[in-house]
C-alpha cells in the first residue's frame, strides 16, 4: 500500500452531495485489466462535452485545480457501485485526498486500501473551505496525517478525527495481505476447528 | 450468552482474531467473483507469487460485459473479449471453479449463487459488487468489496472487517395489490435516503417480509445497498429452507435436517437490541417510480415530480440539476410520461418470478410503437424455466425481445445502452446520471409498472389496466 504522511496540493471543489462511483468513472471505462491509466476518464461526464472536447466550466479544467492534488466535496462522497477503479483514477489523476461531510462505506474502504486519505469535515467547516479554495489564489492546501489537521487560507487549522489503526496503516504503508500470510497456521487452525467441511462445488455445467 | 442479533451471530461465529489496526479477520465461506472486479486481483497475486487460498470455496463466472444477443462468435467489443478473456485464464490458472459463457448456468452471479445453492444461511459471502447484499435474503452476510479485498480474499480467504452497526427496519402489515418487493424496497431507500444505511447492516422483518417469496426477498435486500447499508439480512424461516431443498450444493437427507437445525437458531433473540430501529408500514408502499438521478429519489405512480424550491437551501441546485438531466419539470406527473425503451432484468429484477410478474401484464397485448422492450433474464436457468412455462412467446409475440443472461443494460458495459436523451422504464437499481448509457434517463420501476409501460408507450400503472 502507498505511504501517506503530508500533502501539500491545489484543492478543487465539487460542491455536490452524492457523487457516485459511476460518476467518478462511468462504467464504460471499467473495461480494463489494469490499474494504471484511468486519470483521463476520472469525472469523464463532466470533464468533457459530448464531442470530447474539455468542458471548460468544470473545476477539474481550469487553472490551478487542473493539477489538483485534493478534492473537496459534498456528503455521501464514492456512493454506488464497489468499483475500484474509481479510486484508481483518482488516484491516477493525481488526487491523493479527499475532504467530504460524509463517505459510503466501500468507496472509504477502498481508498485506505490505494494510499488515499479521505478526511470527514463538519458541514459549516467544508462549506468555508469549499469557498476559499475557489478562488484561484487560495486554492492551497496542507493535510497532515500525523497531526490530524487541514490548513488553509493562511493559517486556518481544521483538526480531522481518523480511526487510530487506519491512520496507522496509512503511514505505514502496510501490505495487508502479507501481514495476513504470516498468520496461517493460526488461520488453519481455527479453520480446522471451526469450518464444516465443503464437498466440492457442483456447477452442473455440462 | 447475551442475546444477540442474526448479523451478530454470524460475525462471532466467522470472527477469527482481531488485528493491532481495529479490524478483525473474518473467514469467509464463499468468494463469488466476475470479470469487471477481478483482473487486478489475479494480477496481484501473480506478481507476489501467490496462490487463491481456498478455490474450493470460490466462484467464478462473467456477467457484467457478456452480450445478450449473439453469442455464437467471439465477443465483438475487444475490451470486453479481453476481461472475459482474462477471467478465463485466471480461473485455469488458479484452478477457480467457473461457469463458461456458453453454459446453461451462466448468469448474473446474484442470480446463479442462489441457484446452485451456494448461498446458504448463516455464511459470509462476498463478491467485488455492491449488489452481493442481495445474499442476505437467505440469513447470510453478504456484501460487496473493492478489488484489493477481492485480492486478500483469494489469497487468505479471510476479509480485514470492522463490526457494523446494526438496523432493524420492520415492516408492518401487508403490501396493497399492486405493490411488489421492488416497490417496497424503494419506498424503504425513499424513507432512508441514500446515506440512511452508511455503517449499518440492516435487518428487515415484519409480516409484509415475513410474506416475501424468495425471490421478493432477493429484490429487497439486493437494494439495501442504494440506502447506503452494505448489507442487508432476512431471518432464514420454512420458506428459504423449502427454496433451498434439493438445489445442487445443499445437504440432503438427514443433513439437511441438521442444516435446517442450525439456520433455524440465525434468527435475531427476541431481546436482542438494534442499534436503530425503523418501522414502516407496508400499506404506505404504491407502485412507485424515480424521477431523479439517485434512487432516494422516488414517488408513487400516481404523484408529481417535486419542486426543488420546497427543499432545503443547500439541496436545490442540485435537484435542479436532476431536473433538467431527466428533462422534468417541477409539479409534472410521473405517470404518463412518454418512453423510449423499457429493460426488465437484472440482479435486481431478472428472476422468474418477475419475468412472471411481467408476462401476467403482456399477455395478449402488444408493446406500443416506437418503444424499444428488453427482457434479459437473470440467469441461462432462468431464461430455460421460463421458456419451459411458455414466458418467451408471450413477451416475443408481444415484440419484447427475448435475450441471453446478463447484466446487460443495467449498466451498459455490453451493448446494451440508451442513446442521449432516451427515457427508460428499468427493473434494475440505479438511476445515476449516464448509467444506461450516456444521457440516458432511467426510472426505476418494478416488472409490473415496466411491463405495464412497455404497453403504453408511458410510465403506467398496471392496476388501471384492462385485463
Amino acid at each position: 500500500m502507498t505511504r501517506f504522511e503530508r500533502l501539500e496540493a491545489t484543492a478543487a471543489p465539487i460542491p455536490i452531495d452524492n457523487i457516485d462511483t459511476d460518476k467518478i468513472l462511468p462504467g464504460e471505462f471499467l473495461k480494463t485489466v489494469e490499474r494504471k491509466g484511468l486519470g483521463r476518464a476520472l469525472f469523464a461526464r463532466m470533464r468533457y462535452r459530448a464531442d470530447g472536447s474539455l468542458n471548460p466550466d468544470f473545476v477539474l479544467n481550469r487553472v490551478p485545480w487542473a493539477n489538483a492534488g485534493i478534492v473537496v466535496a459534498g456528503a455521501n462522497f464514492g456512493c454506488g457501485s464497489s468499483r475500484e477503479h474509481a479510486p484508481w483514477a483518482l488516484l491516477d489523476f493525481g488526487i491523493r485526498c479527499i475532504i467530504a461531510e460524509s463517505f459510503a462505506e466501500i468507496f472509504y474502504n477502498n481508498c485506505f486500501k490505494n494510499g488515499i486519505l479521505p478526511i470527514v469535515l463538519a458541514v459549516p467547516e467544508i462549506s468555508a473551505l469549499r469557498e476559499t479554495v475557489a478562488d484561484a489564489g487560495r486554492a492551497r492546501v496542507r493535510v497532515d496525517l500525523i497531526g490530524q489537521t487541514v490548513t488553509y487560507g493562511g493559517g486556518i487549522e481544521l483538526p480531522f478525527d481518523i480511526a487510530e489503526g487506519r491512520k496507522r496503516a496509512l503511514i505505514e504503508g502496510r501490505d495487508e495481505i502479507a501481514e495476513t500470510l504470516s498468520l496461517r497456521s493460526t488461520l488453519l487452525a481455527w479453520q480446522q476447528a471451526n469450518c464444516r467441511e465443503l464437498p466440492p462445488i457442483l456447477l452442473g455445467v455440462e | 450468552m447475551p442475546p444477540r442479533t442474526m448479523y451478530e451471530k454470524i460475525w462471532d461465529a466467522h470472527a477469527i482474531l482481531e488485528m493491532d489496526d481495529g479490524t478483525w479477520l473474518l473467514h469467509i465461506d464463499r468468494h463469488l467473483v466476475n470479470e469487471v472486479t477481478s483482473p487486478q486481483a489475479f494480477e496481484g497475486l501473480r506478481m507476489q507469487d501467490r496462490t487463491v487460498a481456498h478455490p474450493e470455496l470460490t466462484i467464478a463466472v462473467a456477467d457484467h460485459n457478456v452480450p445478450t444477443d449473439n453469442r455464437d462468435g467471439p465477443i465483438e467489443d475487444p475490451a470486453s473479449r479481453l476481461q472475459v478473456e482474462t477471467l478465463e485464464r485466471n480461473v485455469e490458472q488458479f484452478k477457480v471453479p467457473y461457469i463458461p459463457l456458453r453454459s446453461a448456468r451462466q448468469g448474473i452471479v446474484h442470480v446463479v449463487g442462489p441457484e446452485l445453492g451456494l448461498t446458504q444461511p448463516g455464511m459470509t459471502i462476498v463478491c467485488g459488487d455492491s449488489h452481493t447484499s442481495t445474499h442476505g435474503a437467505f440469513g447470510a452476510l453478504a456484501f460487496g468489496i473493492g478489488t484489493s479485498e477481492v485480492e486478500h480474499v483469494l489469497a487468505t480467504q479471510t476479509l480485514r472487517q470492522r463490526p457494523s452497526k446494526t438496523m432493524l427496519v420492520r415492516i408492518d402489515n401487508a403490501l396493497c395489490a399492486g405493490a411488489s418487493a421492488k416497490d417496497l424496497a424503494l419506498h424503504v431507500i425513499g424513507t432512508l435516503g441514500t446515506a440512511g444505511g452508511t455503517g449499518y447492516v440492516i435487518e428487515y422483518a415484519g409480516a409484509a417480509v415475513e410474506a416475501l417469496d424468495m425471490a421478493g426477498r432477493m429484490t429487497l435486500c439486493n437494494l439495501t445497498i442504494e440506502a447506503g447499508a452494505r448489507a442487508g439480512m432476512i431471518a432464514p424461516d420454512r420458506k428459504t429452507f423449502d427454496w433451498l431443498h434439493g438445489r445442487p450444493n445443499v445437504a440432503q437427507g438427514e443433513e439437511f435436517d441438521a442444516a435446517v437445525e442450525r439456520w433455524g437458531a440465525l434468527r435475531s433473540d427476541a431481546s436482542a437490541k438494534f442499534d436503530k430501529t425503523v418501522i414502516i408500514d407496508a400499506r404506505d408502499v404504491a407502485p412507485m417510480v424515480t424521477w431523479g438521478t439517485s434512487p432516494d429519489a422516488v414517488v408513487p405512480i400516481n404523484g408529481v415530480v417535486p419542486d426543488p424550491e420546497d427543499f432545503p437551501e443547500q439541496q436545490k441546485p442540485q435537484l435542479h440539476a436532476m431536473l433538467d438531466y431527466m428533462g422534468l419539470a417541477p409539479g409534472q406527473a410521473i405517470e404518463g410520461l412518454p418512453i423510449d425503451v423499457v429493460f426488465i432484468g437484472s440482479c435486481t429484477n431478472g428472476r422468474l418470478e418477475d419475468l412472471a410478474a411481467a408476462a401476467e401484464i403482456v399477455r395478449g397485448k402488444k408493446v406500443a410503437s416506437g418503444v424499444r422492450a428488453l427482457i434479459v433474464p437473470g440467469s441461462g436457468q432462468v431464461r430455460l424455466q421460463a421458456e419451459d412455462l411458455g414466458l418467451d412467446l408471450v413477451f416475443l409475440e408481444a415484440g419484447f425481445e427475448w435475450r441471453e443472461a446478463g447484466c446487460s443494460m443495467c449498466l451498459g458495459m455490453n451493448p446494451d445502452r440508451l442513446a442521449p436523451g432516451e427515457r427508460c422504464a428499468s427493473t434494475s437499481n440505479r438511476n445515476f446520471e449516464g448509467r444506461q448509457g450516456t444521457g440516458g434517463r432511467t426510472h426505476l420501476v418494478s416488472p409490473a409498472v415496466a411491463a405495464a409501460s412497455a404497453l403504453s408507450g408511458k410510465i403506467a400503472d398496471p392496476r388501471k389496466l384492462e385485463r
